[in-house]
């Protein structure tokens, strides 16, 4: 329960919260079988595959693995560009 | 039908799954049920000396399953209380000496005359889990507050559920009040926002785990336990 002035004065999260969130992540990964650097390979495909579908800004995508409760999810937050529109040269 | 038959397991060695096994048959002994425990860590006994049985040891689960002697005769009752019974292991053979379907029909032999069936799982996942949870109604998977522990539980939860033996408990041992509360140590709502399964008891660290076994007496049948620790344990059913 690190506080606003414990963090600006640089003082470190807890044991037990450098814990939970290194558990977090060993169990995640644990569960699913994933290797941390496939979550990378599997992110880059997906929004390749998007991409030939539907337009998008590569560097917006968030893929996460989120757990809840006994079960894993794979969450993708994938923001749609709206469609542009042409422009015509002529100006009145 | 009630839940009778429980396996205590945990995936991590040393956790207490033998301390907790003990002390839970004592306790419902106390209580005055009839209480058979299994120790089904073969080739690594405990629960026969952790119960301060181990001098009365004449026959062991191995033999009971190769058909040496009858059920009855491995059953050792406990002179102090007299409806608590155990069925040792075998020290000199391995887990491959039983399979789960011994396990189960063995198990079957003893639930219609008995209130509540204990089995002490050995850590691991291998045959030695699967010998222990193949009978029960409900497997109970001990851990501690700490990281390696936790993980590994986590994994034999996967396990418990992928076996159709699921939806495991869950208890919490050896937890330091002082240590979490200056977060040192994983507290208990943290272990049960990762493992996310039933929690149904926390005991915390106590010396006179040590001093029990050392004098064969588990700590529930001593009047100075703090009781409060096991009746933070409730078996479901």
């Amino acid at each position: 329960m690190s506080t606003f002035f414990d963090r600006i004065l640089g003082r470190e999260k807890s044991s037990a919260k450098q814990a939970k969130d290194r558990l977090k992540l060993v169990l995640i990964h644990d569960r699913v079988d994933m290797n941390p650097g496939t979550m990378e390979t599997l992110k880059d495909e997906l929004i390749d595959v998007i991409s030939r579908h539907v337009e998008i800004d590569p560097t917006a995508v968030r893929i996460e693995m989120n757990q809840d409760g006994r079960q894993q999810r794979l969450i993708a937050d994938i923001p749609l560009n709206p469609t542009s529109r042409r422009r015509s040269r002529k100006r009145v | 039908m009630a839940n009778k038959v429980f396996t205590i397991t945990s995936g991590k060695g040393g956790v207490g799954k033998t301390t907790a096994t003990a002390n839970l048959a004592t306790a419902l002994a106390v209580d005055g049920a009839r209480v058979v425990c299994i120790d089904a860590d073969i080739g690594l006994r405990n629960l026969d000396v952790v119960l301060g049985l181990e001098n009365r040891i004449v026959y062991d689960l191995v033999d009971v399953v190769e058909g040496r002697c009858r059920l009855r005769q491995a059953m050792i009752r406990d002179k102090r209380l007299p409806n608590l019974f155990l069925i040792p292991a075998a020290q000199t053979r391995d887990k491959t000496a039983v399979s789960p379907s011994d396990m189960v029909r063995l198990v079957d032999e003893l639930r219609e005359e008995s209130e509540w069936i204990l089995i002490d799982s050995p850590a691991g996942i291998e045959r030695g889990f699967r010998n222990a949870i193949a009978p029960a109604d409900v497997v109970v998977v001990i851990t501690n507050p700490e990281i390696s522990a936790v993980r590994d539980a986590d994994r034999i939860i996967g396990l418990i559920e992928a076996e159709e033996k699921g939806p495991a408990k869950l208890i919490i041992n050896r937890i330091k009040p002082e240590m979490v509360k200056r977060e040192d140590m994983l507290s208990p709502d943290d272990v049960l926002e990762l493992l996310a399964v039933e929690l149904i008891g926390i005991v915390p660290e106590d010396e006179n785990v040590i001093l029990s076994t050392n004098r064969e007496l588990p700590s529930s049948s001593t009047e100075n336990l703090k009781l409060g620790k096991l009746s933070g344990i409730s078996l479901p059913g």
